[in-house]
């Protein structure tokens, strides 16, 4: 029985019922395709189009809410269970709402051209009960109004999207893949039960909005819960140093749902992060610093990791951990700025990681979709096997430009806009201290500007090796342009990129809602300190239609040129073998600026005889974390495990010995105590 | 306001060809020789905007995009400077980050167009490119904020004006290193030694030459334009600093017009003293800047 109650503020009723009948069309549009699990194509019509319908619905309802901005609360009564789960919208949810919806939309667009089963093989079925299972709980997270509700939609998202990574099953590697990623995210999640837990203890009922009774508590108790909240939640965002699971599945992933899971499905748990701090009293400031120093060292990390990768779609995920850096980063420090009564500059790093929440979502995904396009026309996701993309595919190549551009934070599009507001967040906070303070906080400034400059490297060198130059393979020589539909879907965000990036005060506007429920007397940073009005987005366009003319008409003027060869210090006919790899654009970064823990391992040796023979050379760029950390712990811990695997002999007369002990142990204790 | 425009146009187009003429000039005057005509820069322009082009078969609009962009961005940028007693044309509260993210479009572009030849001797010098920007950024961040601290402001209009203190109050010494730390990210922007040498013809050395060998004609004029651009920018960064505050804005303007010129002279003093750095030593020149830079902003919250 569901029944709508609106209980604490008149939010626009439409709102609620929007959002409700979006969750029920994403749910139905996971079961409907097992309906016809034997035709792939019926399956894959019935998934995508209620897929689109339910997102568009929901996209409406997200939308309407964040401008309105109340709060609503609905209760879903399941009373034969015995259960009361909660649904509640409010405007922090509502943000995060509108890029999950979005996604799931062009998402399921771009999966209609990208999918393509062989007859009889029931992936049709299988593929869309997952992704619209996955969009159907990570709605659900962000909507649950209370902690078991929460904890259920949770794990349902881990697992859709655990079989989304492995969805090729013939693939071992994605297997491995989707193995670290399930274990990861339940150690993260065990972390989370433990919270709740105690938030239940304390607070004597499941629902969220009983947990402001957590407002009271000690500061102890209140790190406590934010530490639980920093690792459990952390693991899931890919917040360094727990981040080893998401290079691994979001490269494994298929294309869109690997735009789907950087997108929006880790920043659930930035919002799950949020959503408990607003319960917590103030914390002390070296919590907020905690967490904003492994986001920039995780920012740092990522993007290091991210400019040496071969895979284009792992130096992408590698990105994903940047960007989740920076948005921990300006969290942790507005929590640090709330602390030390630097109100407005904690408001504009909220404001700026807020809105690095929806630019990271457009530009990722867009990237994704993009790496998924060069994948399908050449059959491989190495870079250094690529080349020449951008003539073949000339719209695909644009669009990932603009994506790459954006994510570089380049003028006018919209990556500038939220570091633009972290960086004034920064600045004004480093002005408004005095001494080692100040320092810091210009130390993460400068930081961020190193970041920028390593994501420029790691950009140029994903489009100038993948789409530049000359194909280095026949199958990238053959490559054709996408189909419709997943140019279609990449437009669509390339277009929000171009939009948040001209419109700027406009988005900021909106942040309004969130502020209100996350820093309470705060609406939003002053739209007087943010060039953000008119005059921004004239010039931006003027300057984006200026260089566009521009170089268009030298392009036309071009038809009439000479062509030749690419000058090549004497080679009449260069070959594509001769061009620059994606390993050598990243050696000089790699050896000169990087930290040696970073560097790929090398295996093989040239051997120093008179006449060159054939030798190998084997670079194995691994995560150092997983590989220097986390596999020897593992591995310690299986060996602790094993000496006591001797009690299970196996033996049945065994077992029932162990029985009998137990058993006059048991009733000793019952007798003597 | 439109005066103020008009004197940027003219200075940042019609002054910045020149600047490159005086280091050469000066090169040849301590080497001995008689040296090119201080205007040579000019005729080069108008020579290679009046000839045809040759370009790869490689290439793609791209690499038509990448002049362009390097001369529509460094004169966006330079309307965010004053320039001597001239205000800023635009001006507003954090446009640092604007500038800063400005040049990171040209940059973007400019190794964008280099790497579209398919190359490995433009990969060559991209890479480095965009791997020394990594070291040159934080310093010219560290820079824009201690000026910016001095003045309580985030626009550059306010950030770049003379030193009121004097030099030898903690804030003058703080700004003299800040000036010394502008003056090496010049040389490194601008590919001067010991960074780069821009008349070096040895491909595997090079970071700047390199990446525009496949370009001609009138597309290389832009190249070039946009470079002399760039390098009045940096100049001009420094010129505002040292400039004297008489209170004439004639005087003042003239002023800063013969410090730029002199800036010249004294890059043309620095590549006819030294050698190209090692590439390898590049980094290591760098790095020391940006602690530099650091130290200087340490002096100035102690």
């Amino acid at each position: 029985m569901t029944q709508f109650l609106p209980l604490t503020c008149p939010l626009n009723s439409n709102v609620f019922l929007l959002y409700q009948v979006a969750l029920g069309v994403l749910l139905v549009g996971a079961l409907l395709p097992l309906v016809a699990w034997r035709n792939n194509r019926l399956a894959g019509v019935l998934g995508a189009a209620t897929a689109l319908l339910g997102s568009g619905i929901g996209l409406a309802g997200a939308g309407l809410a964040l401008l309105d901005g109340g709060v609503t609360t609905g209760q879903l009564e399941w009373s034969s269970l015995g259960l009361n789960l909660c649904l509640r919208l409010d405007g922090l949810a509502a943000f995060f709402l509108v890029p999950i919806f979005l996604l799931v939309f062009v998402g399921a667009l771009y999966a209609t051209g990208y999918l393509h089963f062989s007859d009889g093989s029931l992936q049709g079925a299988r593929h869309w009960f997952c992704y619209n299972l996955l969009a159907t709980s990570m709605t659900l997270v962000v909507g649950a109004g209370d902690s078991l509700l929460f904890l259920i939609a949770w794990e349902l998202m881990s697992l859709s999207s655990f079989l989304l990574v492995t969805f090729d099953l013939a693939d071992e590697a994605a297997k491995r893949a989707g193995w670290i990623y399930l274990v990861a995210t339940h150690l993260g999640t065990a972390f989370l039960f433990y919270l709740f837990f105690e938030e239940y203890r304390l607070a004597g009922s499941t629902e969220f909005s009983a947990f402001t009774v957590l407002g009271n508590l000690p500061v102890a108790g209140a790190v406590l819960f934010f530490l639980l909240a920093l690792l459990g939640f952390g693991t899931k965002a890919g917040l360094f140093p727990l981040h080893s699971w998401l290079p691994e599945a979001h490269a494994a992933a298929p294309s869109h749902v690997s735009a789907l899971m950087s997108g929006v499905m880790i920043k659930t748990a930035i919002y799950a992060f949020l959503r408990i701090i607003t319960f917590l009293p103030q914390l002390p400031p070296w919590c907020g610093l905690l967490a904003a120093g492994l986001g920039i060292v995780g920012a740092l990390t990522g993007i290091a990791l991210a400019s040496m990768q071969n895979d284009l779609k792992r130096s992408l995920a590698y990105s994903t951990v940047e960007n989740i850096g920076l948005i921990f980063m300006g969290l942790g420090l507005w929590l640090y700025c709330r602390g030390r009564g630097l109100e407005m500059a904690g408001t504009l790093l909220l404001a700026g990681a807020l809105v690095h929440v929806w630019n990271h979502a457009l530009f990722k995904s867009l990237l994704f979709f993009g790496a998924g396009s060069l994948l399908h026309a050449t059959g491989t996701r190495e870079l250094s096997r690529m080349g020449g993309l951008l003539r073949r595919m000339p719209v695909t190549g644009l669009l990932l430009l603009v994506g790459g551009g954006a994510i570089a934070a380049l003028p006018p599009l919209n990556g500038l806009i939220s570091e633009w507001l972290l960086y004034l967040g920064l600045l004004q906070a480093g002005q408004g201290s005095v001494g080692g303070q100040a320092f810091l906080f210009m130390f993460f400034a400068i930081m961020l500007a190193m970041v920028g400059a390593m994501v420029l490297l790691t950009m140029t060198r994903i489009i100038g090796i993948g789409l530049l130059g000359e194909p280095r393979t026949p199958e990238s020589f053959a490559a054709r342009e996408s189909g419709l539909a997943m140019l279609g879907a990449m437009f669509l965000v390339a277009i929000g990129c171009l939009a948040v990036g001209l419109l700027p005060g406009r988005v900021v506007a909106l942040l309004a809602a969130p502020l209100a429920v996350l820093a309470k007397g705060m609406t939003g940073p002053e739209p007087a300190a943010l060039p953000f009005g008119p005059a921004w987005s004239l010039a931006g366009l003027c300057f984006l239609l200026l260089v566009v003319v521009l170089v268009a008409s030298r392009y036309y003027h071009r038809l009439a040129d000479q062509k030749i060869t690419t000058w090549g210090c004497g080679f009449v006919k260069p070959s594509p073998r001769m061009s620059y790899t994606a390993g050598a654009y990243g050696q000089l970064a790699q050896e000169t600026v990087y930290c040696g823990c970073l560097r790929p391992v090398v295996t093989g040796e040239r051997k120093a005889e008179l006449f060159p023979a054939a030798w190998q050379w084997l670079t194995n760029l691994v995560d150092p974390l997983l590989a220097r950390g986390f596999t020897p712990l593992f591995a310690r811990i299986t060996a602790l495990a094993a000496t006591g695997r001797g009690i299970q002999s196996g033996q049945l007369s065994l077992y029932f010995t162990y029985f009998f002990v137990v058993t006059i142990l048991l009733l000793g204790w019952a007798i003597f105590s | 306001m439109f005066g103020s425009l008009i004197f940027h146009l003219l200075v940042i187009l019609g002054l910045s060809p020149l600047l490159a003429g005086i280091i050469a000039r000066v090169k040849a005057k301590v080497g001995g020789r008689q040296g090119q005509p201080l205007l040579q820069l000019y005729w080069d322009l108008a020579k290679l905007f009046r000839k045809r082009l040759v370009i790869s078969s490689t290439t793609t609009w791209l690499f038509r995009a990448g002049p362009v962009v390097g001369v529509a961005v460094p004169l966006l940028a330079s309307l965010l400077l004053p320039f001597g007693p001239l205000a800023a044309p635009l001006s507003f509260s954090g446009d640092l980050i604007l500038f800063i993210y400005l040049l990171g479009l040209a940059r973007f572009f400019t190794v964008l167009a280099a790497l579209d030849t398919g190359s490995s001797f433009e990969g060559m010098g991209a890479a480095r490119e965009a791997t020394f920007a990594i070291l040159v950024e934080p310093t010219i961040f560290v820079v824009f904020i201690i000026l910016a601290r001095l003045a309580g402001d985030f626009s550059l209009n306010e950030m770049f004006v003379p030193v009121k203190a004097g030099f030898h109050s903690p804030a003058g010494i703080a700004v003299s290193l800040a000036i010394l730390c502008l003056f090496i990210v010049l040389l490194a922007e601008n590919c001067r030694i010991p960074f780069d040498d821009p008349n070096t013809h040895l491909e595997l050395t090079m970071i700047h030459e390199v990446m525009i060998l496949d370009h001609s004609g009138p597309d290389l004029g832009l190249i070039l334009y946009g470079a002399a651009m760039k390098l009045m920018l940096s100049a001009v960064l420094i010129a505002d600093l040292l400039r004297p505050a008489t209170g004439s804005p004639l005087l003042d303007t003239l002023a800063f017009l013969v410090i730029l010129l002199l800036l010249a002279m004294v890059v043309g003093l620095v590549e006819s003293a030294m050698a190209r750095l090692r590439m390898i030593r590049v980094p290591q020149l760098l790095i020391g800047t940006t602690l530099l830079s650091f130290f200087a902003l340490i002096l100035l919250l102690r």
